[in-house]
């Protein structure tokens, strides 16, 4: 069972990271050196398209997606780094482009909400578990351990040792 | 107290829950809001799609409320929302252009020879490429700039006549009256 769900998990991280797709054909276009290429690829996969949305530039058959990546590719043969083509596009289409969101107030929630949620159920659990603690040992009135140990077999004197 | 307290907190939360999910149901994702709105409109010269020879460019547009809306044969729904543009041409209180959008010549200018023709003048952008500058990726999207060729407003999809009297019209009679 253990083996099956190791292998699913391998094969997840393998599907899920690194493999650079090539959803659609890709128009023909020319790259110098396979180290371009891939550079491209790997932008394209980063940048998302307004049509379809929930695909990115490389994957979208969309007819934007077609004239995005052609222009993508113009910038980076023109010497553009990535912040200026990002750039480029968010100027026009705006943060919605990107499937990394920067960093800004419109965005803290996304970013810091989860830690913020963690942090908050981390307290309510040491504050729940604290409080269980101290109930535990009060909420017995000494008639009902003497029944307990009674019960149980216990002397008075061992109980104590334990707790 | 803490007694209500374990009640409450678990209704508080439901509440601020189905609020948001409430709130998703009316918001249409397709709708992207536009980064281009508060800035000077995009510059653009282009060949007019009845004339050639002339050019329309972002300059034409200024010192005036001005309209651009981006069109195409291929646009279903650009159909639909070209009767409306017809009845906001009619009012005389703003000048549309038009910016044709990935289409071809002879079918846009049969299109407006067969429907009438609202636009003062429209761009032809054969590629698009004006289309990207102004953030297009769907056609019908229509921006309405104010007397400072600024873009004050995107209008995504087609305007209904609803969107014209609530939204449009008001809109323009602001720009209007503000110098």
């Amino acid at each position: 069972m253990m083996k099956i769900f190791v292998s699913v998990f391998a094969l997840c991280l393998l599907l899920g990271s690194g493999t650079v797709s090539a959803g659609v054909t890709l128009e023909a276009f020319k790259f110098d050196t396979p180290a371009e290429e891939l550079h491209f690829k790997q932008l394209i996969e980063e940048l998302r398209c307004l049509v379809c949305q929930n695909q990115s530039l490389a994957d979208s058959d969309a007819e934007l997606a077609h004239d995005l990546r052609a222009e993508v590719y113009e910038m980076v043969q023109a010497g553009k780094s990535d912040d200026e083509v990002v750039e480029f596009l968010v100027a026009r289409y705006g943060d919605f482009v990107l499937y990394n969101p920067p960093v800004k107030p419109s965005t803290y929630l996304i970013w810091f909400g989860p830690f913020a949620l963690l942090l908050l159920a981390i307290f309510l659990l040491v504050r729940a578990v604290g409080r269980q603690k101290r109930t535990a040992v009060t909420d017995i009135t000494p008639e009902e351990r003497a029944r307990l140990d009674a019960a149980l077999g216990t002397t008075p004197s061992q109980q104590d040792k334990q707790r | 107290m803490t007694r209500y307290l374990r009640y409450l907190v678990p209704l508080a939360i439901f509440i601020v829950l189905a609020a948001f999910l409430y709130r998703g149901l009316s918001i249409d994702p397709k709708r992207v809001p536009s980064p281009l709105i508060g800035k000077p409109m995009p510059a653009f010269s282009l060949p007019r799609l009845q004339d050639p020879a002339a050019t329309l460019g972002n300059t034409d547009l200024t010192g005036k409320v001005s309209i651009l809306n981006i069109w195409a044969t291929w646009c279903v729904s650009c159909r639909a929302e070209h009767e409306v543009l017809l009845l906001l041409a009619r009012t005389g209180k703003v000048d549309i252009y038009g910016l044709n959008y990935k289409d071809e010549r002879p079918k846009a200018q049969q299109w407006l020879t067969q429907l009438g023709n609202p636009y003062v003048a429209n761009a032809f952008d054969a590629d698009g490429r004006v289309g990207i500058d102004w953030g297009v990726y769907g056609a019908p999207e229509t921006f309405i700039m104010d007397k400072q060729g600024i873009i004050r407003h995107k209008h995504i999809g087609p305007i209904t006549v609803d969107d014209l009297n609530n939204e449009i019209l008001p809109l323009i009679a602001q720009l209007q009256a503000t110098p």
